[in-house]
């Protein structure tokens, strides 16, 4: 498994035309599969327009304690790229007038930008109604620093977001490397403790299940059950809801793709599974993604092939509902992705 | 046309079959995607059975479909490998049991 990220290693992919040279070409170009603009179109949802806004993501930088083999956003510890506090300054200033009622902070591990902790005492006064932190669960136990987090998330009634990829120790360490496994089951013991993820609890803890392969999720109601029941039977943990979250053919995921020889199926796997309901709901029509340094995209995915929203408001310092609503979606072939079975986003299945 | 038996991009076209006969094949199909909803059995349980089955029958395609079908339903590889097993083993006890055919046929002919 790889300790470093594509961008320390130089891997040509993360220079975004290459990926999005990939994407655009080949079996889309040759006509072997339809391209997205085109599937979309066919139900009249080209160009594709946000509706209300309904979610502010930010992402506060990309550095992490973990090399994930799927991360799209190819975070790592020899990341630096983390958001300021002038930018978070920037950012508190839209989260106190925006419309959105869910505030979702990811990175990278968001917990190590050093002012994560008075990022979110400051945007908890603004009174979110869904405040969310994408934790890695590692985290929590990777520094003594970090241990204190669940009380903190209390504190402030943090929605607590984790990934799992699998509830065995083999596939969980495979995808996001030795010892994870262990050490995610420790945290969430440790959540469970303070009273995140209980069967009547309000202090909310949900999983995010990314497959650790080539392959889609399934069905997500048939996956929670299954890792309901196995994590409670082996380690007595409890949690609410499951995420199933279809890899996007972005940076490692992509890069993994190709070196096994999987990427054209692949591609053929999320244009055949292609569900026209799961259009109406993608999240790049309800959410706005913020990246560490303030500027602003559709979603997550095209924040990370550099893709800024097709608005003449482009940085958050510019923040302005209105006219960024007032928008074509960019999509490319990604964005099958997203459109696959039961459909795909940040807060799981669409249809 | 491809110069072996098996391609596995031949797997993606199952659904062309329906052009040559296409009541026939619809019918196929629909009944093919009912079978594999959840049901009294659940949809995992009904993946592992097609996979024991896809050995047991050798379908290569078969095969590919439920290895990839497995691992999207979380299905790990342990539980792979004992479906695979318990096919095996009706196939193989298939085979033995009619060594009491022969056991009769040698007993009745002999003296």
């Amino acid at each position: 498994m790889a300790t470093k990220s594509l961008k320390a290693r130089h891997n040509a992919l993360v220079t975004d035309n290459k990926q999005l040279e990939i994407l655009e070409g080949g079996i889309f170009e040759n006509g072997e599969l339809p391209y997205f603009k085109d599937k979309i179109a066919q139900i009249g949802q080209f160009p594709l327009r946000p509706k209300k806004l309904e979610i502010l993501q930010i992402n506060v930088g990309y550095m992490c304690n973990q090399v994930c083999e799927h991360c799209h956003v190819d975070a790592g510890p020899d990341r630096k790229e983390i958001m300021t506090r002038e930018t978070m300054e920037q950012c508190l200033e839209v989260i106190r007038n925006t419309a959105a009622h869910t505030l979702d902070l990811t990175g990278g591990a968001p917990e190590m930008n050093p002012n994560f902790r008075w990022f979110v005492e400051e945007a908890a006064k603004a009174g979110v109604q869904d405040f969310i932190v994408r934790s890695n669960l590692t985290i929590i136990r990777a520094n003594k620093k970090y241990y204190d987090l669940p009380e903190f998330f209390k504190k402030y009634n943090i929605h607590v977001i984790s990934s799992m990829p699998h509830y065995t120790r083999g596939k969980t360490d495979k995808q996001r490397g030795e010892g994870v496994f262990d050490k995610s089951i420790k945290a969430l013991q440790e959540l469970n403790a303070v009273g995140y993820g209980m069967p009547d609890s309000s202090l909310r803890l949900d999983l995010v299940y990314n497959p650790s392969g080539a392959f889609l999720p399934g069905d997500q109601s048939a996956l929670e059950r299954d890792f309901k029941k196995a994590l409670k039977e082996d380690f007595e943990i409890n949690f609410h809801n499951l995420f199933s979250i279809t890899n996007l053919p972005i940076a490692r995921f992509l890069d993994y793709l190709i070196a096994s020889g999987n990427y054209e199926d692949y591609m053929y796997s999320l244009v055949e599974s292609y569900n026209p309901s799961a259009v109406e709901n993608v999240m790049c029509t309800n959410t706005i993604s913020v990246s560490w340094d303030g500027w602003l995209y559709d979603c997550d995915f095209n924040q990370m092939l550099g893709l800024k929203v097709a608005s003449k408001i482009k940085h958050i310092k510019d923040y302005n509902e209105d006219i960024l609503t007032d928008r074509n979606i960019i999509v490319s072939q990604h964005c099958f992705g997203c459109t696959a079975g039961a459909g795909s986003s940040c807060q799981g299945s669409v249809t | 046309m491809a110069d072996s038996y098996y391609d596995p991009a031949d797997l993606r076209k199952f659904g062309k079959i329906t052009e040559w006969s296409e009541e026939l094949g619809n019918k196929f199909f629909d009944y093919y995607g009912k079978v594999f909803e959840e049901g009294a059995l659940s949809a995992r349980e009904k993946s592992l059975i097609a996979l024991a089955v896809a050995h047991v029958v050798k379908c290569p395609y078969c095969i590919d479909a439920y290895t990839k079908d497995g691992l999207q339903k979380g299905i790990t590889k342990e539980e792979m490998m004992e479906a695979v097993h318990a096919g095996a083993a009706i196939e193989s006890g298939a085979t033995l049991v009619h060594g009491v055919q022969m056991m009769n046929k040698y007993n009745k002919l002999s003296m």
